[in-house]
């Protein structure tokens, strides 16, 4: 080994404790803006990349960081809801492919999308196992979450209950899972997918139960009215869409007012896409339609102002720590003088010695630059995942 | 072997003066530098290794006129002619008693450092009686060790010339002695230059001759 690098690998290693601290402090001083910065790049490119294949998203008025932010990462956001009927007029224009979200409930914690096959297609969703949805009280869930909570096709999951302490609420489903969907770096990798219809089961609109004789199941029977029986509460309802009940499942209600959370469109081109903006511009629309990019940008904007404070207060700290270690520096070349001296007056060249002093900084930089970049990689890794905890939930 | 001659030496800014108008030190000669405090004993030993520059006159060494010398020069004689034993030892507290015997080749490149080298270093420490504690730390090992290990250190490169700056000034009565005895021992056996300062008069009688610095000291007044 050369001369150089023993005297300063001995040196390091006899001041441990010393050692340790200055890679620390470097590592931290570096590592703030490091993960910051690259957070931020990953963020940027993460949102960005969502947002422009997505081109548009309808919804009620009300926030629109909240519209594009559910509608995009399924997000938790109190969204007015709007209805099918909004669905069916967007349909009949011609001018874009409308897929309805309905975004209400969660399963084991998990964002459940109540949507139509069209969502698959347009993400360009792949079923890596099982298949996609077949009927009623299936669903499809993303990669991540399938890894995360162990289930495959064939197993069962259950939705979560909105409030537990309201009893006129929504009953949990127990959902047969029938496929799991192919990685694909996004939201829908932590999403459970179901049809509007189950989703809309889910929130009570629909039911299925036991079919009821008037004349046989009196304690059943709420009220009689010409060919039709009002059930009363004692019904027992089922909680789970198998082969047998499907067909009692029914709907209450005209299926245009049933509601969702948010459409997204694909408009057919360019011109139907501005006729689009202009049709829900007017001031009496009861719907607002955003461009998903323009409002990821305006979300950078913050994240990008809020970096800016980040770096201001982080230059500030690596100045104190740099003038702190410039400090360690120097007290340690002056409690090292004689061994300088020594050095010399044994045929060192003055060159020599400060070489020695270089690599130990040198040593300590480097080893802590290599700190930095491991925790980097490991960062990049979670890097979409802490910034959308920071910034989006 | 040491030729001085008309030689001045002052130190910037200082009432220091030292001149030496004839000295003369023949090789192999062991000689004591004696003197009182701050007479320039120190300073004729980092003049005699080239680390001190004379403001006048002649100064020779092993045949080479050292004011001659530029810096990288001066720096191969030193390597190549001089060893140098300090009185507080000078020894590297974080490197363990081989690595300090092995430190003159590890911070010049003009040593090389081989087989042989280890197997001298192994030898001289037998020899001083050391090399017990090769893989010890230097606060683990008695004054008297630690002088004898910067001994080994000077005498590794096998110098020509052995320059003892009091080595025996921190050390008790019967390490002094057998400090100056393994100096003088091995500089007899590589045939050697000695030049050792004292201040302990009872360490004298060994030498061949004593030189008291103090004739060659004035000090100037300033205006």
């Amino acid at each position: 080994m050369n001369g150089i690098l023993r005297l300063t690998f001995r040196y390091l290693a006899y001041n441990k404790l010393k050692t340790i601290t200055l890679i620390l402090c470097v590592s931290l001083a570096l590592l703030l803006p490091v993960l910051l910065q690259f957070g931020v790049v990953q963020f940027e490119q993460d949102l960005l990349a969502r947002a422009r294949s997505t081109p548009l998203i309808a919804g009620a008025k009300g926030s629109r960081f909240d519209l594009a932010l559910q509608s995009m990462y399924f997000s938790r956001a109190e969204l007015e809801p709007t209805t099918m009927q909004e669905v069916e007029s967007i349909q009949e224009t011609g001018y874009a492919l409308p897929i309805p979200l309905a975004l209400r409930f969660t399963a084991q914690g998990a964002p459940l999308v109540g949507t139509t096959l069209d969502y698959f297609e347009f993400r360009k969703l792949e079923i890596e196992k099982g298949t996609s949805l077949r009927r009623l009280g299936d669903c499809v869930i993303g990669a991540s979450l399938a890894e995360k909570i162990q289930l495959k096709p064939g197993d069962r999951l259950m939705s979560d209950p909105l409030n537990v302490f309201d009893l006129s609420g929504n009953y949990p489903l127990k959902m047969r899972v029938v496929g799991v969907l192919g990685k694909s770096g996004s939201p829908d990798d932590d999403a459970v997918f179901v049809d509007l219809k189950t989703e809309w089961v889910i929130s009570g609109i629909g039911h299925g139960h036991q079919s009821i004789n008037a004349a046989t199941d009196k304690d059943l029977v709420l009220k009689q009215e010409d060919q039709r029986t009002i059930a009363n509460a004692a019904v027992p309802q089922f909680n789970e869409v198998t082969e047998d009940n499907l067909a009692s499942f029914h709907f209450h209600g005209q299926s245009e007012t049933f509601p969702i959370s948010s459409i997204i469109l694909v408009p057919a081109d360019e011109k139907s896409e501005v006729l689009l903006l202009g049709m829900y511009d007017a001031e009496n629309s009861v719907l607002q339609l955003i461009r998903p990019t323009e409002i990821v940008n305006e979300l950078l904007e913050l994240v990008f102002r809020v970096k800016q404070l980040f770096d201001m207060n982080t230059l500030l700290v690596s100045v104190s720590v740099g003038l702190l270690l410039a400090l360690i520096f120097l007290l340690s070349l002056r409690l090292r003088k004689r061994e300088r001296q020594t050095m010399f007056q044994l045929g060192s060249s003055r060159s020599t010695i400060w070489k020695l002093q270089l690599t130990e900084i040198a040593f300590i930089l480097g080893t802590s630059l290599i700190i930095v970049f491991g925790i980097a990689v490991v960062f990049r890794i979670y890097a979409y995942q802490i910034m959308r905890f920071l910034f989006i939930e | 072997m040491i030729r001085l001659q008309q030689l001045h030496f002052r130190y910037p800014q200082s009432t220091f003066r030292l001149n030496i108008p004839e000295l003369e030190i023949k090789a192999a000669e062991r000689i004591a530098v004696i003197g009182p405090s701050g007479c320039g004993k120190t300073t004729l030993l980092n003049l005699i290794s080239g680390i001190l520059i004379p403001d006048q006159g002649t100064l020779i060494s092993c045949g080479i006129d050292l004011k001659t010398l530029n810096d990288s020069q001066r720096r191969a004689y030193r390597i190549s002619k001089i060893g140098f034993v300090f009185q507080e030892f000078e020894l590297i507290d974080y490197l363990n008693v081989r690595d300090n015997i092995l430190l003159p080749y590890f911070i010049n490149g003009t040593l090389q450092l081989d087989e042989s080298v280890h197997a001298r270093a192994q030898e001289l420490a037998a020899s001083m009686q050391i090399d017990q504690y090769f893989s010890s730390r230097i606060d683990q090992i008695s004054q008297g060790e630690r002088q004898r290990v910067a001994i080994c250190r000077a005498l590794l490169p096998q110098p020509q010339i052995l320059l003892a700056d009091e080595p025996t000034g921190n050390l008790d009565p019967a390490n002094k002695r057998l400090i100056r005895d393994l100096l003088l021992e091995h500089a007899t056996r590589t045939n050697a230059t000695l030049i050792m300062v004292t201040h302990d008069d009872r360490l004298l009688d060994q030498f061949e001759r004593t030189i008291n610095i103090e004739r060659f000291h004035e000090v100037v007044e300033t205006a």
